[in-house]
């Protein structure tokens, strides 16, 4: 098994070392897996996977991908390394000056210009559709939907480029369950779709979490509490962790 | 009483150490965000003419600069140039000098008030924009989003603004410069009763183009000036909402307060160059 991500001893504080919000986390994310990463609102999920984009940079700590540290990369390279990723935002973060549609457009018109506007145009259609939103919807702005719909149009662009390594910040927080449930058959086939994906999904519901992670990270306080597959947790002694999965497998 | 004496003596220290040091950091952040601002511009400049190209997104910012300026641009021309001939006008007539209000106000126009009040009024306009528009980008994650996507945000947002404003500048100073001198004839013939083919023979004979062309560097200056410290502010802004509404007014205030001390510096660097390349 290889690792695409590797995080050792991961630091961070936002205000010059008086409190932090990573407090060094240890983590390999397996290649070829989907990682699950839970803990309570707050923790630094986000934060986490900020870092693993390159976004934050560490008060210390190393973060690596496929072997490569971030901290030490050209701006060119580092360019090279995001097309191969996609990122599902917490809020979606569409580009508020552009249609539904063209937000999905725009990655691909900048990294696969090669294919012509109007097979761009089939393509951003086709993830529109497989995310679950209607064709009516197309030609409005991100301030006229609704969160929901937002943040399938944001999972629509993040995997507009098939990326290698995909990335997703609470995907289906703020949907309803039969589209919880779509959006996490997505995920599932979209991993399985492209070789080699590696797919790092944050959520809070423990149901999907089972279901779709073959790899669960637990995180607590900015730490890591507990790594280990589905069944490793369900099996656990650690009591903390136990009150954490009951009351989430109890919830449906 | 002696105590009284020493602890009030102690407290004037500690005020006055206070009030140094306070002038000391200030005058450390004003030179840090300078450099900040040049660096800043420094990358943004290198990344204008690198691909994928720009251009499209470069002509919109034209016309949102331009193109919406103008008319606010045109006013500001007009009243400037009846204003300012009224002024040199009841000067000029006290040592019955009036043949040369023409040149007085053509020169005051073209070297000095054109480019500054344009390079203000846009920097007040396009640049507000242009802060909040990158402010809000940023607090709402777009930024990030465009970084994630392997897209040079730096390329995409800053750049062709920077360029659009250096090329629209020159274009509205222009246009500044056609409108106040009319409006300038149009009181001094019609309404102060000079004579219209005196006043233009008079402009040809004092005015040389370099005065205009000082005027027009002056304004490409600005340009750049206002567009790169709004964008500047706009990229970093950090604090939601409010962070943006404060980096939109910092962007403003401070392109402002810049444009007038580069005005200064700008036009004595232009006529040193004219000096010397006539002396070569
Ligand atoms: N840019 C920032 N500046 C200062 N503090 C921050 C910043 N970003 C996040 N934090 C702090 O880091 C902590 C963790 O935030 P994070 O967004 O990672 O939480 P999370 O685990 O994703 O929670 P949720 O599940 O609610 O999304 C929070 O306490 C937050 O206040
Ligand atoms: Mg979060």
């Amino acid at each position: 098994m290889s690792t695409a991500v590797e995080i050792t001893d991961l630091r961070k504080s936002f205000d010059g070392g008086n409190t932090f919000i990573l407090k060094g986390i240890n983590l390999q994310i397996p290649k070829d897996k989907v990682t699950v990463i839970i803990g309570f609102s707050g923790t630094g999920k986000s934060v986490l996977i900020k870092h693993i984009l390159g976004l934050i940079e560490p008060t210390s700590g190393s973060v690596r991908i496929f072997d490569h540290e971030i901290k030490h990369m050209s701006e060119d390279e580092v360019i090279q390394l995001r097309c191969k990723m996609g990122m599902l935002f917490q809020h979606a973060a569409l580009f508020d000056d552009m249609t539904v549609i063209e937000n999905v457009m725009f990655p691909l018109k900048e990294h696969r210009p090669e294919l012509g506007k109007s097979e761009i145009r089939r393509i951003a259609e086709e993830k529109l559709i497989q995310s679950g939103m209607e064709e009516i919807h197309f030609n409005k702005l991100p301030a006229e939907l609704s969160g929901g719909m937002r943040k399938r149009v944001g999972l629509a662009r993040a995997l507009s480029l098939d990326p290698e390594i995909l990335i997703y910040d609470e995907p289906t927080t703020g949907l309803d369950p039969i589209l919880t449930e779509m959006v996490d058959d997505l995920i599932l086939s979209t991993h399985r779709r492209i070789e080699g994906a590696t797919s790092i999904v944050i959520s809070h519901d423990l149901n999907a979490a089972f279901r779709i992670g073959e790899n669960i990270v637990m995180l607590d306080k900015g730490t890591v509490l507990m790594q280990g597959t589905p069944q490793d947790f369900l099996n656990t002694d650690n009591k903390f962790i136990r009150r954490f999965v009951d009351k989430g497998i109890r919830r449906e | 009483m002696m105590k009284v004496w020493l602890e009030y003596r102690q407290r004037v220290n500690a005020s006055i150490d206070e009030f140094f040091i306070g002038l000391y950091e200030k005058f450390v952040s004003v030179v840090y965000g300078f450099g900040q601002t040049l660096v800043f511009t420094h990358q943004c400049a290198r990344y204008m003419f690198s691909k994928p190209s720009r251009f499209s997104n470069m002509i919109q910012h034209m016309h949102f600069i331009g193109n919406d300026s103008i008319i606010i641009i045109a006013l500001t021309g007009c009243f400037t140039g009846l204003a300012l001939s009224y002024q040199i006008y009841i000067g000029f007539n006290l040592v019955n000098a009036t043949n040369l209000v023409g040149p007085t106000v053509a020169l005051g126009i073209f070297k000095e008030l054109a480019p500054v009040l344009t390079g203000l009024i846009v920097a007040a306009r396009a640049g507000g924009a242009m802060a909040a528009q990158l402010g809000t980008m940023r607090v709402s994650e777009q930024i990030d989003a465009l970084e994630v996507m392997g897209v040079n945000p730096k390329q995409y947002l800053v750049s062709p603004r920077i360029l659009a404003s250096f090329l629209t500048l020159p274009l509205l100073c222009g246009a500044f410069d056609f409108i106040a001198i009319h409006g300038s004839e149009l009181l001094c013939v019609n309404v102060l009763g000079l004579d219209s083919a005196i006043f233009w023979d008079k402009i040809e004979t004092w005015i040389e183009p370099k005065d205009i062309i000082e005027g027009l560097i002056k304004s490409a200056v600005f340009g750049i000036t206002f567009s790169a410290i709004c964008c500047k502010t706009g990229f970093y802004t950090s604090g939601g909402a409010k962070g943006v509404g404060e980096a939109t007014n910092r962007g403003v205030v401070n392109s402002m307060v810049w444009i007038i001390i580069l005005n200064f510096f700008v036009s004595n660097i232009i006529r040193m160059y004219f000096t010397i390349a006539e002396a070569l």
